[in-house]
């Protein structure tokens, strides 16, 4: 059953009237109706990953934080600098729950937050021989740190500072890998260039740099993984249990090690499509690897991607994967069976970062729930190809929405979740709105394969039916105005 | 570094030690078999003397430090004003950062808007960024004020915000009255408490020039406030309502400059406002005719104190925040000599009550060594706490101390409060350093208590030493916002919270042979 098309057209229109009228014109090219039409024209309509209008509390970050915050932070044998002023590192300091085994400080660099703290004269006179010092400190402070990356912050390119030179030479001097990423946070439009930045260095001075003195034909990669509350972990263990032989993990719980000698998998296996495709693209170019997208949100996706994975091996992999679905099914039935009647037909409306919009429908799904609107902070137009497909006619799809969007399009909506991110959440919890937080799990987890989907389906069903929902007193006025929609 | 201490051991350290072991385990022939514990456990390298100088020599790489950057202060200052909108003109991923952070503290919704400058405004400047920016924000989110800062990447390719804001209203996107205020915070200079400060002065000054009023202090008696007050970058919600509840006992009239506990501590009714109390707009030029200001953050509110004392001729009384009840009894004498008015009874009486709980705790604190980390203010607050009740601050680390007030360095203050006390005297102040330096302070001079942010958890749990949790940000624990931590009843907050991480470690510790149910 889908959506009202034209009801939800208006709904749109209705809210973008608030704007300017410059800046309405641009914010109309980002939401799209989802039609019969839509769904195999992809994006007719649909604008994306372009810059964001100026003040309108957009839900974007910078690639600073598609590169150090996402794809280098969780590489937990190198140490990241935050090259530049204090704060970039300061904010993405342990915020992503990006999981890692190894001891803090001693042979896992995840949690630390190493920076240049740039003062007035470091921009007056650049940061090059600081940044060399640094290096030569890094050694001392860390003798197991397995290689350096340089995450340039926005002052660091505004004044030209020549952080490629400068690794090179240490790198010479120091005999270890050390990575100049040029990352600075005013490139690009969102988080998505710094991923795709962040790839680039990984190709030019990782990949290919080691070998891995036994292959097989079992070798797989699990890449676009960040191991958020350990999702890369639950993962893992699927594929293992198939048969396959994980040789690399990007870049959760991820080595130097497993970036140098992934190039040796037979196969890429890519979750994070958004934040890693650069690589698997350059990986099926450069070595023939050949790589499929996977989604291990909720059993219908995992079923699905289980079986097309092992249907690229031999019969002893497709007979261990029946195996393995069999062995699991009864326990993800019971969790469906206990979770579904108490989640059946709630609307939900999400916004997230560059995959999960689309990749966590089917486990909504699995539980009963509509997803009425999705949207994407940072997503380009192939994620708007594999989207419209996916959903229902009259979802709303939208591209950046700002907080304000948000807001009246929940309320509007009269939505029973939203999932976003922390800056969203306690928004909607003033508003008596239930919320989940879709970025990093709100500190619960994993979300990934058999294991992740109990938890999913407990915390949705936490957040939805909790009685505390209930205890928020609203607003004569606001329920007058419910009543009139 | 370490000092030659006489160690008293507590029952769980003593009956714990070779000979009471070897005794039970004699005894053990008349009972069942017990294994023997393994106790050996090298220390690593980093947890060794060696690795502590090497890590205080280095000189440039900075490791775990204590601060974030000026805008995350400016926008906090911003959201003490009422329906304003913090406008951070640069590029937007710093924006979404300071509005994830300071959410994670106080697990509050952070409006704030941003200019979003991409590559193209680094080469020809963040003016049209800016000026569409006003347009947007103000039409979607109607804010009476905006109060705009900057960026390093607007201060780096030097964006003149006066002159932005001023073609702005000439373009008409904003009308002539409508008020923005604004400062430069630039993320290489200072840290989060500059960017407050700079942001507050910002706001008082261009409030206080654009009404036309003139200064007339002493006056304000008449048309509304005595006193002015300021509490800077207060991670506490908690603590505005205590100020207020210390203020209204004296009954005085007041002004609190910059009051963000209403954006941070909002009430859930369905309905989501934006804007909630705040200072009012109307009330800033009126401050300049008050009797005098009170300033609870002296070394955060320099720039602030020095506009107020000198623009509108005030007596500023700074202090740093008052902790403990020395701190308080200060900040009580202040408000009296200010207003004029005696302290009040209740009180008197209410700093009485709280004595009494710090008599009846503090044996289990007397002799406690601890680390301490913060910014400045809450620094000297904290040291003075500890050793009036007996605790022994022994490694004091301040990120952002190097500050002054009135020519005398945070680092000075520090040490000759410490020098105040014999409680103080085991105590080194380290001005500048990071967590990984307590972190080799820890190991190889260890305490009993670490009280600091979430952030130091990390060092804390290498060292093993339980981790109060005081200042900002606290991100790992719930509420503790709420609960004032300044005035006698933050006293008493406070002391329950060290009492009680102390008690919790008796029984944590308990060897199996003593079950003290009676503390």
């Amino acid at each position: 059953m889908g959506l009202d098309i034209e009801a939800n057209k208006k709904l749109v229109e209705e809210v973008l009237e608030a704007y300017p009228k410059k800046a309405k014109k641009d914010r109309e090219k980002h939401f799209q109706i989802n039609t019969e039409e839509a769904q195999t024209c992809g994006t007719c309509a649909l604008k994306s990953n372009i810059k964001s209008r100026p003040g309108v509390m957009t839900p974007r970050g910078c690639s600073y934080a598609g590169s150090k915050g996402v794809v280098w932070g969780p590489i937990k044998d190198m140490v990241h600098i935050s090259h530049g002023p204090i704060g970039c590192g300061q904010y993405s300091w342990g915020t992503r729950r990006n999981y890692a085994s190894g001891t803090l400080g001693i042979d896992n660099f995840t949690a630390m937050q190493v920076t240049s703290d740039f003062q007035e004269t470091d921009i007056v006179f650049g940061g090059d021989k600081k940044l060399e010092v640094i290096m030569r400190e890094i050694t001392e402070m860390f003798p197991l740190a397995k290689g350096i990356s340089v995450q340039s912050e926005c002052p660091v390119g505004l004044i030209g500072d020549d952080i490629e030179a400068v690794s090179k030479k240490m790198s010479k001097e120091l005999e270890m890998p050390i990575v100049p990423v040029r990352c600075e946070g005013f490139r690009g439009v969102s988080q998505s260039l710094g991923h795709h930045i962040a790839n680039d260095a990984i190709r030019d001075f990782v990949l290919g740099k080691a070998d891995l003195a036994e292959t097989g034909p079992y070798d797989v990669n699990i890449i676009g993984d960040y191991n958020i509350g350990g999702d890369a972990w639950a993962s893992r263990i699927l594929l293992e249990e198939m048969g396959l032989r994980v040789i690399a993990q990007w870049s959760g719980d991820g080595t130097l090690n497993e970036l140098e000698i992934a190039h040796k998998a037979k196969l890429n296996l890519i979750h994070c499509h958004r934040s890693m495709n650069y690589m698997v693209e350059h990986m099926e170019k450069a070595y023939g690897i050949p790589w499929m997208e996977y989604n291990f949100f909720g059993p219908s996706k995992t079923y699905e991607s289980l079986r097309a994975i092992a249907a690229l091996f031999d019969e002893t992999i497709q007979e261990n994967c029946e195996k393995m679905i069999a062995k699991h099914k009864p326990a993800m039935d019971a969790i469906i069976n206990k979770y579904k009647p108490r989640l059946e037909n709630k609307k939900v409306l999400l916004m997230i970062g560059g995959l999960r919009s689309r990749h966590t429908i089917g486990a909504y799904e699995d539980l009963g729930m509509d997803i009425v609107a999705s949207g994407y902070e940072f997503a380009h137009k192939d994620d708007y190809e594999k989207t419209f497909p996916m959903m229902k006619e009259g979802t709303i799809i939208m591209d950046d929405p700002t907080a304000y969007e948000l807001e009246e399009l929940a309320q509007k909506m009269n939505v029973d979740l939203v999932g976003s991110g922390v800056k969203e959440k306690y928004v909607y919890h003033k508003m008596g709105v239930p919320f989940r937080q879709m970025h990093s799990w709100d500190y619960s987890g994993p979300y990934h394969g058999f294991d992740g989907f109990k938890i999913f389906a407990k915390d949705m069903d936490m957040t939805v039916n909790s009685p505390v929902w209930n205890l928020i007193k609203k607003k004569e006025t606001v329920q007058k105005e419910e009543a009139s929609i | 570094m370490s000092k030659d201490r006489l160690d008293i051991p507590d029952y769980n350290t003593l009956f714990s030690e070779h000979r009471f072991v070897e005794q039970r385990l004699n005894k053990q022939q008349f009972e069942a078999p017990c294994s023997e514990q393994e106790t050996a456990e090298a220390l690593a390298y980093s947890q060794s003397a060696e690795y502590m100088e090497k890590n205080f020599n280095r000189k440039a790489v900075v490791i775990n430090p204590h601060k974030a950057c000026q805008p995350l202060g400016s926008i906090m200052a911003a959201l003490g004003f009422e329906k304003t909108l913090p406008f951070v003109h640069g590029s937007q991923g710093c924006n979404s950062y300071f509005r994830s952070h300071l959410s994670r503290h106080f697990k509050e919704p952070t409006p704030a808007v941003s200019s979003s400058m991409t590559e193209d405004a680094a080469v020809f400047g963040g003016m049209s960024n800016l000026i569409d920016g006003l347009e947007n924000s103000i039409a979607l989110y109607k804010p009476e004020m905006v109060a705009l800062c900057t960026t390093c990447m607007a201060e780096v390719i030097g964006d003149d915000l006066s002159s932005f804001i001023g073609n702005a209203r000439q373009k008409g996107v904003i009308s002539e009255d409508f008020p923005v205020a604004f400062c430069n915070t630039p993320s290489f200079v200072g840290s989060h408490i500059t960017g407050y400060d700079s942001m507050l002065k910002g706001i008082l000054s261009y409030l206080y020039e654009r009404s036309g009023l003139k200064a007339a202090p002493g006056s304000g008696e008449e048309t509304g406030e005595k006193l002015n007050v300021m509490l800077g970058f207060e991670p506490y919600t908690g603590n505005f309502t205590e100020i207020r509840k210390i203020l209204d006992a004296f009954d005085t009239k007041y002004t609190l400059l910059g009051d963000h506990s209403g954006n941070y501590d909002s009430p859930a009714t369905g309905e989501y406002e934006y804007y909630y109390g705040g200072t009012k707009l109307a009330d800033v030029p009126l401050a300049a005719n008050a009797l005098g200001t009170l300033s609870l953050q002296k070394y955060t509110l320099k720039k602030t104190q020095d506009f107020i004392s000198e623009t509108w001729k005030q007596q500023v009384s700074a202090l740093s925040t008052p902790l403990g009840i020395a701190g308080t009894d200060k900040l009580l004498e202040a408000i009296s000599e200010l207003t004029g008015l005696p302290i009040p009874a209740s009180l008197l009486e209410e700093r009485g009550r709280v004595v009494d709980a710090l008599t009846d705790s503090h044996p289990y604190l007397h002799g406690k060594r601890v680390a301490l980390v913060g910014d400045p203010d809450l620094l000297i607050g904290l040291i003075g706490f500890c050793m009036e009740v007996g605790m022994e601050p022994v490694h004091i680390v301040c990120s952002n101390g190097d500050v002054d007030f009135n020519d005398v360095k945070f680092k000075e203050e520090a040490e000759a409060l410490l020098a105040s006390s014999p409680y103080g005297s085991e105590a080194t102040v380290y001005v500048g350093n990071d967590l990984w330096h307590m972190r080799s302070l820890l190991l190889t001079d260890p305490v009993d208590l670490a009280i600091g942010s979430s952030h130091l958890k990390f060092a804390a749990k290498d060292a093993v030493v339980p981790l109060i949790r005081v200042g900002f940000p606290i991100f790992d624990r719930h509420h503790m916002h709420r609960y004032p931590i300044l005035g006698y009843q933050g006293a008493l907050n406070l002391l329950s919270q060290i009492v009680n991480t102390v008690l919790d470690e008796l029984d944590r510790n308990n060897s199996g042979f003593n079950y003290d149910l009676v503390r």
